[in-house]
């Protein structure tokens, strides 16, 4: 009876038609279902075994090592962006220090180098006003030898005038008298 | 007998390769819905184990696509059933990857479509709603059955409202499973019906031939039709699954 039946079945199957006292509509042919559920548990089964023991956890463990590099890589960046930020105001700082020490050399040496000139013009100007004073001096001297000259000068030219109007020598004391008479006015 | 080039139910015919014996008066064999299983799961395994292999850190183009899916499965899951529902991601992975795979391998012509049967799409919505029943027993005892009842119901209407929820309980995985059946099983009639009508107008001479062009262009419309129905049953059966299961972690609306 059942050797029949599945003879039957595999028959009508070959046969691709659907008659023949089944399901004229395959889905709904009863004859089918146990051997379609059957290889469903069986299948399914197997997928979900290699689901949940392989393949799952090597992708869940493919993203997780992808996650924690990611944020490690992120942790590494965000370290190397604080020692640059770091160094940079590290160099700031020294490059402020350096200007500041140069900017103190130069005024040290424009001190320097002015207090060393106007000692240097002081110097000078002292030299020059003593030579000044110097000179003042001689040229005073000059003048009152030239002046001193000129009243005997005077004195010897009238006399010489007054002999040739005269005719005669006047005293040379009465000449200076009147030269420094005339002189005086 | 009709033609089976023409007729749009042959494809839907499930014969035996071999018998396997009987237990019981149900008749086990070999099938070619049987092989069409065992592809699905060497085409899943196969797919996700080898573009894994490299286990790169940048991932290649066919490791890219099995993280994809991953992630779509396990973002849907998340998203409905939060993080408990994790626990369940590889059932709920395995039945829309099982899904996905028998509807696309459906699409190529003259392979069996597994899911166009509705004793394995009642199969697997039966497999979601005890794992939601069994899981929600274990996980609250009895309060699961504050599912049926929504808190903050007035008296005199909560027998009504959970009358209306037992039914709409019940008529989930008939849902479930004839929306995937109906699905699977009318596309690939529709699409058969109108490459039939090539191999009718062609076989009537030069004049068939050229209207034959009309139902081609139909055809390969549908074609693309269908794979989106392919896809989109596939991830609708996933997303009430996690609906479902939802349900079975936190039963309080």
């Amino acid at each position: 009876m059942a050797q029949q039946q599945i003879d039957a079945h595999t028959e009508v199957a070959g046969h691709g038609g659907g008659e023949g006292g089944h399901a004229s509509f395959p889905p709904f042919d009863p004859n089918t279902f146990g051997s379609q559920l059957l290889w469903l548990a069986i299948t399914f089964g197997l997928l979900y075994y290699i689901m949940s023991k392989v393949a799952l956890p090597r992708i869940a463990n493919i993203l997780e090592v992808r996650r924690d590099r990611i944020a490690s890589d992120l942790g590494e960046a965000e370290r190397l962006k604080r020692e640059t930020d770091e160094a940079i105001a590290s160099y700031e700082e020294s490059l402020a220090e350096a200007r500041q020490k140069a900017h103190g050399i130069a005024n040290t040496a424009r001190d320097e180098a002015k207090s060393h000139i106007e000692a240097e013009f002081a110097k000078v100007e002292a030299d020059v006003a003593s030579q000044i004073s110097e000179a003042d001096k001689k040229i005073a001297a000059v003048k009152d030898a030239a002046m001193g000259e000129v009243d005997a000068i005077a004195t010897s030219t009238t006399s010489a005038i007054l002999e040739q109007i005269l005719g005669s020598s006047v005293a040379e004391k009465e000449v200076s008298k009147a030269v420094s008479t005339a002189k005086a006015n | 007998m009709t033609d089976p080039a023409v007729d749009p139910i042959h494809q839907f015919q499930i014969h035996d390769i071999f018998t396997l014996g009987e237990v019981g008066g149900v008749q086990f064999a070999m099938t070619n819905s049987s092989v069409f299983m065992i592809a699905i799961v060497v085409l899943i395994s196969g797919f996700l184990i080898l573009s894994t292999s490299g286990r790169g850190l940048v991932p290649t183009r066919w490791q890219s696509a099995a993280e994809l899916m991953y992630e779509l499965v396990a973002s849907t899951l998340r998203n409905s059933a939060g993080t408990e529902g994790m626990r369940f991601f590889p059932f709920v992975f395995s039945i829309f990857a099982f899904v996905l795979a028998a509807n696309v391998i459906g699409l190529v012509p003259y392979f069996m479509t597994v899911t166009s049967h509705l004793v394995i799409t009642a199969a697997l919505a039966l497999l979601v709603i005890f794992t939601v029943i069994v899981y929600g027993l274990m996980r609250n005892g009895l309060g699961f059955f504050k599912l049926f009842l929504p808190s903050g119901l007035p008296v005199a209407i909560a027998p009504f409202i959970a009358i209306i929820e037992v039914l709409s309980f019940l008529s989930r995985p008939v849902s479930l499973s004839l929306r995937l059946f109906g699905n699977m099983l009318a596309g690939h009639i529709v699409l058969k019906v109108f490459a039939g009508f090539i191999v009718t107008l062609t076989a009537a001479g030069v004049g068939g031939w050229f209207a034959g062009i009309l139902p081609l262009g139909m055809t390969v419309a549908l074609t693309a039709l269908e794979t989106l129905v392919a896809v989109l049953q596939a991830y609708v059966f996933t997303i009430l699954t996690c609906v479902y299961l939802n349900d079975a972690i936190h039963p309080s609306h």
